[in-house]
């Protein structure tokens, strides 16, 4: 097929595509969610364990996610904010992962990771309104359906019905990492939307521990036909713990030989600044792909990535 | 020996060396869960018995590329389950088994070109040339009168391989079939 054909070809989807998005935007501007744009090229991206910022040039990354400068604004007293944005992450290639891709992330101030959840449905019906899937569609054999009963599993129900042991710190990364995929993730989010939520401490990110049980963070994923569609949380404020954290996966990196970033130092400043918020990302292609029933993610952008980082 | 390979590099259709045998990877996703590490998920089939399993590999795996040729052999003869076969440059010698040659066993003639896969130097199967041409050595005589389009009669050729093809054909006839399918596809005028 010609360039003209597959792109033509793409049409349907994208329309779809551009349908969802408007919808998603209209329905965070009734919320009343303030648009923010913050840098695509910065200093010091969010140090990840499992995750490879692309170098920009000089000194510069490729942002993994627009999370720390969102936190920053935060921090300055916004209370509700939003962002389209594309994130860079090298390496990531598959049928559900382009190394560049789109997010969209959100933060609301005073709140846990409860309220986003809440967004969630909101945002998921929106977009199958705008989708037109709002009765309910096939799609890989099975029928999905936003209006059906949204499951609601922690991570220790998810494990021990579906992989058969529940986990506990000190985690055994690669056995969680191996079932998640394997076990869990394949049986989550028939026919309505699965929120999976209070992950291992190990696992939390820039999230908060929970305070009823500080063996768990207060993270949650949004899941939807075995698909990962979004990560939430309650964000973790204390700066001092922050950055033993960015610290202690630093070290991890380095004993790894993977390449290290630098302490992202504003963030970590900004922090004192911020009082208890949660936030969340969610990917749009695969939304998208799930809408469209797409098998692969290269459906629904019109230029998959060319370059393999 | 063949190149080392990271995980990175895993894609569908490459073939690795695993417990000393070739395997071709015949499906290939990759996963990453949440904020977990970047896993390969690979269904792998051994070139040689055919027994696929199913494996899941992480970043800091690595592989080792099968190291495996193609060359243009020659069918010369077959004695009981053992195939011979020359390389046409080399004049090298190869056999292989009847589970090694498979449903060719059907198509194998005298002479026939074909090219084979070696795994470190020795055969673990051959390709076909899409078409071959095969003589009838048995053919009941088509039913007089039935002129039912479509309609087929069984017919044996000089390799034992039965097929079907339009009653018309004759003992003797030389007919063109296709490897892929096992099906006939028409008469060669001689």
């Amino acid at each position: 097929m010609t360039e003209q054909a597959i792109l033509a070809a793409r049409r349907p989807a994208l329309e779809m595509r551009c349908r969802v998005i408007s919808a998603l935007r209209a329905f965070l501007d009734r919320q009343g969610f303030l648009e923010v744009q913050t840098p695509v090229l910065t200093a010091a991206p969010a140090p990840e364990l499992h995750i490879d910022a692309v170098p920009a040039g000089g000194s510069g990354f490729l942002i993994t996610s627009p999370e720390l400068y969102m936190k920053r604004l935060m921090a300055a007293g916004y209370e509700r904010i939003c962002q389209f944005t594309p994130v860079f992450r090298a390496g990531e290639r598959g049928r559900r992962h382009h190394p560049e891709f789109a997010l969209l992330e959100w933060y609301r101030l005073g709140s846990d990771y409860t309220a986003l959840q809440e967004d969630c449905r909101g945002l998921l019906r929106a977009a199958c309104g705008a989708a037109g899937r709002l009765a309910g569609w096939s799609h890989g054999g099975h029928f999905l359906d936003v209006e059906a009963e949204w499951q609601h599993l922690t991570v220790r129900e998810a494990f021990s019905r579906f992989a058969g042991w529940e986990p506990h710190d000190p985690l055994d990364e690669d056995r969680f990492d191996l079932d998640m995929v394997e076990k869990v993730e394949p049986q989550l989010g028939y026919p309505a939307p699965c929120i999976l939520s209070d992950y291992p401490a190990s696992q939390a990110a820039l999230a908060r521990l929970s305070p009823r049980d500080p063996a768990v963070a207060e993270r949650f994923e949004l899941y939807w036909a075995g698909v990962e569609l979004a990560n939430g949380f309650s964000e973790l404020t204390d700066p001092r713990e922050q950055r033993e954290r960015f610290e202690a996966v630093i070290r991890e990196r380095r004993r790894r030989g993977r390449p290290v970033t630098p302490l992202p130092l504003e963030f970590l400043e900004s922090l004192s600044h911020l009082t208890p918020c949660a936030g969340i990302a969610l990917g749009v292609d695969r939304l998208v792909m799930l809408l469209a029933s797409a098998d692969h993610i290269d459906q629904v952008v019109a230029f998959p990535p060319e370059v393999v980082t | 020996m063949g190149s080392t390979l990271t995980a990175g590099e895993l894609r569908k259709g490459l073939k690795l060396e695993i417990d000393g045998d070739p395997y071709l990877i015949v499906d290939f996703e990759f996963s990453k869960p949440g904020k977990g590490q970047a896993l390969y998920r690979c269904r792998l089939r051994n070139m040689i018995n055919g027994t696929q399993f199913d494996r899941t590999y992480r970043s800091g795996d690595k592989f080792t590329a099968a190291d495996l040729e193609e060359q243009e052999m020659q069918f010369l003869y077959r004695q009981g389950d053992a195939f011979h076969f020359m390389n046409n440059t080399t004049y090298e010698q190869y056999e292989l088994s009847q589970d090694q040659v498979g449903d060719a066993v059907n198509f194998l003639t005298e002479n026939l070109a074909v090219s084979s896969l070696l795994y470190q130097g020795r055969p673990i199967g051959i390709t076909l040339p899409n078409f071959v041409e095969l003589r009838v050595v048995q053919a009941d005589p088509g039913i007089k009168g039935d002129t039912a389009a479509g309609a087929t009669k069984p017919v044996t050729m000089e390799t034992g391989y039965v097929v079907q093809v339009p009653l018309f054909i004759e003992e003797g006839e030389l007919l063109k079939l296709d490897t892929r399918t096992g099906n006939y596809v028409e008469r060669v005028k001689s």
